[in-house]
């Protein structure tokens, strides 16, 4: 699975920090920052979920 | 089949009402269910001036229509589902919020803010709200009860976290909160509207103009900072930004903690459940905030281009209604909607704080400030229990946002 995110759609809701702090963060601007490109596994579910929630479809996933 | 609002209605029975009331203070209004399943979207009439307005009731719509740049926010254009009465006159002076601001207005000044609000921020901020609760809870315990939880706890907390937040003087907090409950007023005239939002500005003007000289640690110091450098706003609008701050971070989740709190104690194995296990409490949060969906149209838009939605063809000019009570009580989302269920694993999904770029700015700071109030109540008022009938009870159904009047408890 591979993640990115269009930062420029980003409205720093900080679900996806919230559901999957190993794989997204917040910069100083509270802007969405892609930690792990390539999450393990593990990570699947929450990172399905924090590219759900998100309000401004910011978040992709690949495979 | 392909509708228009102007289009004369194929039958001739008379278009519903809205707002449409709930039937019980803890149910979505009785004829949204029908509405998703027959007609997910469609029309009614705003029962404060009798114009047409599209509602939409599922979650797929209204996430559809939340998230659509072409359903402008902006409350001046012509078409806008306005809920209250304001004149021409009136509204040709308002200066825009940020949440009727569309981009690129809306992302310039919403960036300013985002720093505010981060995970991280936010949890920075949970340690002082345990504190403030604390103190609180002291008070309401050697006071003993009956006590009315809404001024003792409901509103205080939410109030002194935004004021320290903005840097407003909680001293003057009386005064805030009589003039933003009466904004949130549906019945109130244009006069009296006028009237609240004048008087709250005209106080957060002289704070502005004091800030802008002598600068504190706070969210309007540091936006009159960042302005310096991006010149996005004036003074005018930074009052603006502080009203919309000041009445969205208090009135909200006043609500929310009072109308938990009875949830809670309507469902007393629920309760014991948290209790016991304080780790189920994100998730119940985010269940009491989608069982009640307090804000339910706040989220106006008028279309300003044509858009699909469903079967049916928003015109450009059109105002529609994206209803997240409605959503939140989809059975395609959420089965057996209409129960409390702290466990719902997909309770995540309401979308009570909004959807798309306009989705609320505070959404992470009013989830910790409930659940450390929840927390706190559990943990150190084991005995607590509701002082009143369950039918003495007054509820918001004539405000923008629904909640309770008072909660009188004891334990």
């Amino acid at each position: 699975m591979r993640v990115s995110a269009e930062r420029d759609r980003c409205v720093g809701s900080g679900q996806c920090a919230l559901l999957s702090p190993e794989v997204f963060d917040q910069d100083d601007e509270g802007l969405v920052v892609v930690l792990v490109e390539e999450p393990a596994d593990g990570h699947r579910e929450e990172v399905l979920q924090a590219v759900d929630l998100c309000p401004s479809r910011t978040l992709r996933v690949h495979g | 089949m392909t509708q228009s609002a102007d289009a004369a209605p194929e039958t001739g029975t008379p278009l519903p009402q809205f707002p449409m009331r709930r039937t019980c203070p803890f149910s979505e209004p009785g004829e949204y269910a029908e509405m998703r399943a027959d007609r997910p979207v469609s029309r009614a009439a705003l029962k404060v001036n009798g114009k047409p307005t599209w509602l939409v009731t599922r979650h797929e719509h209204v996430r559809q229509v939340l998230g659509d740049s072409r359903a402008s926010s902006n409350l001046k254009l012509p078409g806008y589902p306005h809920q209250f009465h304001i004149p021409e006159e009136m509204l040709a002076q308002i200066r825009l919020m940020l949440l009727n601001m569309d981009p690129p207005q809306h992302t310039a000044q919403r960036r300013m803010l985002i720093p505010e609000f981060t995970a991280r921020r936010v949890k920075e901020m949970r340690p002082r709200i345990q504190q403030i609760v604390d103190e609180h809870v002291d008070a309401m315990l050697a006071a003993g009860g009956p006590v009315d939880l809404v001024t003792a706890l409901a509103l205080p907390v939410p109030s002194l976290v935004i004021c320290e937040l903005l840097g407003v003087p909680y001293e003057d907090h009386a005064q805030f909160e009589e003039w933003s409950a009466a904004m949130m007023n549906h019945d109130l005239s244009p006069a009296e509207y006028g009237a609240a939002v004048q008087a709250l500005d005209m106080y957060l003007d002289k704070l502005v103009t004091l800030k802008e000289s002598e600068p504190g640690d706070d969210l309007i110091s540091r936006f009159l900072e960042k302005n310096r450098a991006e010149r996005i706003a004036d003074h005018a609008d930074v009052v603006t930004m502080a009203r919309l701050m000041l009445v969205g971070g208090h009135e909200t989740t006043a609500n929310m903690i009072a109308l938990g709190v009875l949830a809670l104690l309507r469902h007393p194995e629920q309760l014991a459940e948290l209790r016991a296990e304080p780790a189920l409490l994100p998730n119940a949060v985010e269940e009491l905030l989608r069982v009640f969906s307090i804000s339910d149209s706040g989220t106006a838009r008028v279309a300003v281009e044509d858009i699909e939605v469903g079967d049916v063809t928003i015109r450009a000019g059109e105002g529609i209604l994206a209803l997240n009570n409605a959503a939140d009580h989809d059975e395609s989302v959420f089965p057996d909607p209409g129960t409390l269920d702290i466990h719902r694993k997909e309770a995540r999904s309401h979308l009570a704080f909004g959807y798309g770029i306009h989705q609320c700015i505070g959404a992470n700071l009013a989830r910790v400030e409930l659940e450390v109030v929840y927390g706190t109540l559990l943990r150190r008022v084991p005995g607590l229990r509701l002082a009143a009938e369950p039918d003495e009870l007054r509820f918001k159904d004539d405000a923008m946002v629904y909640g309770v009047y008072e909660l009188p408890v004891t334990w």
